[in-house]
């Protein structure tokens, strides 16, 4: 049996990502640990669109003397994707440092990064 | 313990599907119509040698002015969130300050004094040359704002000018949607890049506007998330 392509591979770490990210943010009561789980998952999910945009013997899509134009379209990988993902990284963070900010207003408040311990809005 | 007994479940079931879609992948042999397109026609259209940017800042250059947009929304709550109040004074904050922050070592401040420019020229290079090599103006705004980190950490007092970051900030993002404006009346469309010749293709001035776009969009960048750092910085004084 020949080894797994590298896609699958990028493909399951992805995934694995996502599940760690996700169990991270369902069972950790610190609001920091929860914001990590989201940053796995996030990351998770840039790894799995990278693998989807691989096209097999592909390399980067930027035309030079290695690449020439009039063949790229041979030799390239999908570039939506990357510019999906360059997207998704910048708002990943924005959304991580809005959260962050959340969380040092609710310890500067309360004195506490337990999430069980904020039940104002449970219903 | 029924809430971790919903947990698992819920993880088995998202595994099952990330499984079945796992064992079915298969890697594509061949770009899909529309990268193919881009591939084929950027080169001639758009004129930069990194496919990635044209697509980026060219053919989706609106979902690009959305994520500064985003951007901008996120830094402008994180200011919002960590707002100091002026009822406890500054004076007072200035002096727990002082008694906070230890002085950074001798090696970190003199690495800094020698660093902190090349860290910004080298953030400047890469948004300069995002339509010609991997980079472009996040990630160029990013090494700057790493910069700011590094000056943050070896010399804790200083004194970030809020005035100045929000005055490159605004000019920035405006001049940034009037080159977009400028396209649909010299060019073909919103954020169209062929508002300028598109120059040699492979060299520093080339495809049309995008150079100019990703400056505006790295200096943006850089200084909003300096200011997202100094934000959080200046919160840990007080608490």
């Amino acid at each position: 049996m020949n080894a797994l392509p590298l896609s699958t591979i990028v493909l399951c770490s992805g995934f694995g990502l996502i599940m760690i990210g996700l169990w991270g943010m369902l069972t950790q009561r610190n609001m920091i640990r929860m914001i990590i789980g989201f940053s796995l998952l996030d990351t998770g999910i840039h790894m799995v669109m990278i693998a989807i945009g691989y096209v097999t013997g592909g390399t980067a899509p930027i035309i030079d003397a290695a690449v020439p134009a009039a063949k790229a379209t041979a030799m390239v990988v999908d570039p939506v994707p990357s510019a999906l993902v360059l997207t998704a990284i910048v708002i990943g963070l924005g959304v991580t440092a809005v959260m962050l900010s959340f969380a040092v207003r609710i310890h500067q408040t309360r004195r506490t990064l337990n999430i069980d311990e904020c039940t104002e809005s449970k219903w | 313990m029924i809430k971790r007994l919903f947990i698992t479940l819920v993880l088995i079931m998202i595994a099952i599907i990330f499984l079945d879609l796992a064992v079915n992948y298969r890697e594509s042999t061949s770009l899909s119509a529309l990268a193919h397109y881009y591939v084929d026609q950027g080169p001639a259209e758009v004129g930069a040698a990194n496919l990635v940017t044209a697509v980026v800042v060219t053919y989706r250059g609106l979902d690009t002015l959305g994520e500064v947009t985003v951007l901008f929304i996120s830094a402008a709550g994180v200011g919002l969130m960590l707002r100091r109040d002026r009822k406890t004074g500054a004076d007072e904050n200035s002096d727990a300050r002082m008694r906070i922050h230890k002085p950074s070592s001798e090696i970190v401040e003199t690495a800094t004094e020698l660093l902190l420019p090349m860290v910004i020229l080298f953030g400047i290079y890469v948004f300069l040359n995002g339509h010609l090599s991997p980079g472009g103006g996040f990630q160029g705004g990013a090494i700057i704002a790493s910069g700011t980190m590094f000056l943050l950490l070896a010399l804790p007092e200083s004194h970030i000018s809020r005035l100045l970051i929000s005055i490159m900030e605004s000019l920035s993002g405006f001049s940034y949607v009037v080159v977009g404006v400028l396209g649909v009346i010299l060019a073909g469309g919103f954020l169209d890049n062929r508002i300028m010749g598109l120059g040699t293709f492979g060299s520093l001035f080339s495809a049309g506007a995008i150079p100019l776009i990703y400056a505006f969009v790295g200096i943006k960048v850089g200084f909003e998330l300096s200011a997202v750092l100094d934000r959080f910085r200046e919160d840990s004084d007080v608490s």
